[in-house]
C-alpha cells in the first residue's frame, strides 16, 4: 500500500488549470521531494494529497484511504506554506495541543529539541521570529510522530546557515523511517535529502528520478552572447542541452562550455557580450522543458 | 517491502476527551492573553454598574417590589453574558480566519466537533466568570439582595439563554472580515443593547424603537434576567423562551452556511 497516491488528478482554479493529469505514488519510507518553479503545481498537488483541495477530476489516497478520514490524518505532519499558529500560546503549550490530536505523540521534549527551539519553549508565538516561527512549524508537525510528513516549501525564507540546519533536522526524521515529502525550489535541498526528485512544471510531472539523474539532464553552465547571424543549423553537434535564440541574443546550456565556444569561433560565427554563468534550477526547468 | 513499513501500526486515533480538555484550555489561554478581550468582558459589567446602578440602588421600582440595583443586575447579568458569547466566538472565528491558522488545524486529525465544543466550553467559563465578578460587585456595592433561588434563577437563565449569541457571534466570525469583526459587532451589539432596555427602562426610549425592542433577541433574553429577580415583564417566560430558542435555530442556520460557504472557498 502506497503512503500517498494520485491517481490522473486534474485541478482547475477557474480558467486556469493547476495540474494537468499528475499521477504519482509514494511508497512508505520513501523521502521525495517535489521540485518546481512557482506556480507549477507543487503546493496543490500537496494540498490535494491531504485533502485540502478537491481534485477536479481524479482521486487521491493516503494510506489507500480518503485523505480527509481522521485515521489518514493521524498519522500524517503538515508544514503549509500559509498557514498561520494562534499568537498568544507559548511553544511549550501549542506542541502539548497538537500532541493531543495524535495517538502515538512523541514525548514534548523531543518534538522542541528536533526543531531546537529548547530556548524558546517558554516564548509566546507571537514573540518567535520568522526562523523560529518556521522551527515552531517543524515541531508541530512531527511532534504526533506521524508515518508521513509533508513539508511544503519548509525553508522559503531562510538564509542559507538556517536552511543548511533545517534540512540536517528534516533528514533527521527521515532517519526514523519515516516518509517525507517536500517541495522546493531548490535543486540542492533535494540533492541532499531525497532519493527520489519529481519535478512538475506547469501542472505536469516531467520528470521522476533520483536526483544524481535529474541532476545529469541539467547542464552546469550557461552561455549567453549577442551573434545575429547564427542560425540553429551552426549548433549542430554541439553538446549544448537547450538553446533558446532570439533577435540575435542566444542562451545556451551545456556542460563544456569550453569546447562549445571553440568549436562556435572555429565555425566562424561572431560572437559579442560573451557571459558565462552557472545554471540555476530555472534554466534547469529550462533545459528539461525543452526535450 | 521496507523496514518501515512494519512500524506502521494498525490505524488509531487520539483519545477524544484530553484532546478536548487540551483545545479547550488552549482556547482559553488565548482569550484570557488578550485584555482587550478578557478585561473588558469582566471589568466593563461592573464599571457601567457603578455608573448607572449604585447611585440609586436602593430605589423601589414603581409598581413593584424589585430595587433598582436588583433590576439593574439583571440587565448587565444578560448583557456581559451575551456580550463574551458573540465577542469571543466572532473575534476568535475571524482571527483565525485572518491568521490562517483554520488551514493548519484543517490538515490536523482534530474533528471539528471537538473544535466547536472546545469554543463553546470555553466561552460558558468566560460568561460564568463574568457573573462572578459581578454578582459580588452588585451584593456588596449595590446592596443587592435576593432569595438563593433567585441568585440561581438568573445566572442559569442567562448561561441557557445566551447559546443563540453563540451562534451569532460564529455568523459574524464567518460573514465579516478579521480586521471588521470587533467595528461589526459594535455596531451590531452596542445599540441593540441600548434599545432592548439594558441600560434604561425602554419606556425612556423613542416610541419607534419601543415598538422594535420585543422583536430584539436582547429584549427577550433581557425579560429572562428581569423575570428572574421579580421584576413584572410585559409577556410570560415561555414566550421569551420560545421568541430565543427561534432566533437560536436563525443564528445557528446563517452561522452553518456562512461556515459552508467559507468550506466552499477555501477547500474545494
Amino acid at each position: 500500500m502506497p503512503a500517498a497516491e494520485l491517481v490522473e488528478v486534474t485541478k482547475r482554479y477557474g480558467a486556469v488549470e493547476a495540474l494537468k493529469g499528475v499521477s504519482l505514488r509514494i511508497e512508505l519510507g520513501e523521502v521525495v521531494a517535489m521540485l518546481g518553479p512557482n506556480g507549477a503545481g507543487k503546493t496543490t498537488s500537496i494540498s490535494i494529497l491531504l485533502g485540502l483541495r478537491k481534485p477536479s477530476s481524479g482521486k487521491a489516497m493516503l494510506f489507500g484511504i480518503d485523505p480527509n478520514s481522521l485515521d489518514a490524518r493521524s498519522r500524517v505532519g503538515v508544514m503549509l506554506q500559509e498557514s498561520g499558529v494562534p499568537q498568544m500560546l507559548r511553544v511549550s503549550e501549542i506542541v502539548d495541543l497538537f500532541r493531543s490530536y495524535y495517538p502515538k505523540p512523541l514525548p514534548r521534549e523531543k518534538a522542541i529539541v528536533m526543531a531546537g527551539l529548547e530556548e524558546k519553549a517558554n516564548a509566546l508565538v507571537k514573540e518567535l521570529s520568522g526562523g523560529q516561527r518556521q522551527r515552531l512549524y517543524f515541531a508541530l508537525a512531527v511532534c504526533g510522530n506521524p508515518d508521513v510528513l509533508f513539508l511544503d516549501e519548509p525553508t522559503v525564507g531562510m538564509d542559507v546557515e538556517g536552511r543548511r540546519s533545517f534540512i540536517e533536522r528534516i533528514a533527521e526524521f527521515a532517519q526514523m523511517g519515516k516518509t517525507v515529502v517536500l517541495t522546493t525550489h531548490y535543486l540542492e535541498e533535494a540533492d541532499q535529502l531525497a532519493r527520489r526528485v519529481i519535478v512538475i512544471d506547469r501542472g505536469v510531472v516531467i520528470a521522476d528520478a533520483p536526483p544524481a539523474e535529474i541532476k545529469s539532464k541539467v547542464a552546469g553552465k550557461k552561455v549567453r552572447f549577442v551573434a545575429p547571424d547564427l542560425h540553429e543549423k551552426n549548433l549542430e553537434g554541439l553538446p549544448v542541452t537547450a538553446v533558446m535564440i532570439k533577435d540575435g541574443r542566444v542562451q545556451l546550456l551545456t556542460n563544456q562550455p569550453e569546447s562549445v565556444l571553440r568549436d562556435l569561433f572555429q565555425r566562424g560565427v561572431e560572437i559579442s557580450d560573451l557571459e558565462v554563468s552557472g545554471a540555476d534550477l530555472e534554466d534547469a526547468f529550462i533545459a528539461l522543458t525543452s526535450h | 517491502m521496507t523496514s518501515s513499513q512494519t512500524a506502521v501500526t494498525a490505524h488509531t486515533r487520539a483519545p477524544i476527551l484530553p484532546m478536548l480538555t487540551r483545545q479547550t484550555w488552549a482556547e482559553f489561554l488565548k482569550l484570557w492573553r488578550v485584555p482587550a478581550f478578557s478585561a473588558t468582558s469582566l471589568l466593563l459589567p461592573i464599571v457601567f454598574y457603578a455608573f448607572i446602578g449604585i447611585g440609586q440602588a436602593s430605589q423601589i421600582l414603581q409598581g413593584t417590589h424589585v430595587t433598582f440595583g436588583a433590576y439593574f443586575l439583571a440587565s448587565m447579568a444578560v448583557y456581559s453574558v451575551a456580550n463574551v458569547m458573540i465577542f469571543s466566538f466572532g473575534i476568535s472565528v475571524a482571527n483565525e480566519r485572518g491568521m490562517k491558522t483554520d488551514l493548519l488545524m484543517r490538515a490536523t486529525p482534530l474533528p471539528p466537533i471537538v473544535y466547536l465544543l472546545s469554543k463553546c466550553i470555553t466561552a460558558i467559563v468566560f460568561a460564568a466568570l463574568t457573573l462572578c465578578v459581578l454578582f459580588p460587585f452588585a451584593y456588596i456595592a449595590g446592596g443587592v439582595r435576593l432569595d438563593a433561588d433567585q441568585w440561581f434563577t438568573l445566572a442559569s437563565r442567562v448561561l441557557l439563554g445566551s447559546i443563540p449569541f453563540i451562534a451569532l457571534g460564529f455568523a459574524i466570525g464567518y460573514l465579516s472580515g478579521p480586521n471588521s469583526a470587533v467595528a461589526v459587532i459594535n455596531l451590531i451589539y452596542l445599540p441593540t443593547a441600548f434599545a432592548s432596555g439594558l441600560f434604561f427602562p425602554k419606556q425612556l426610549l423613542p416610541q419607534i424603537i419601543q415598538n422594535i425592542s420585543p422583536y430584539l433577541p436582547l429584549y427577550r433574553f433581557g425579560q429572562l434576567g428581569w423575570d428572574a429577580i421579580g421584576a413584572p415583564t410585559s409577556e410570560s417566560v415561555t414566550t421569551d423562551w420560545l421568541y430565543l430558542a427561534g432566533y437560536g435555530v436563525a443564528f445557528f442556520a446563517i452561522a452553518i452556511w456562512a461556515y459552508r460557504r467559507e468550506e466552499g472557498r477555501k477547500f474545494s
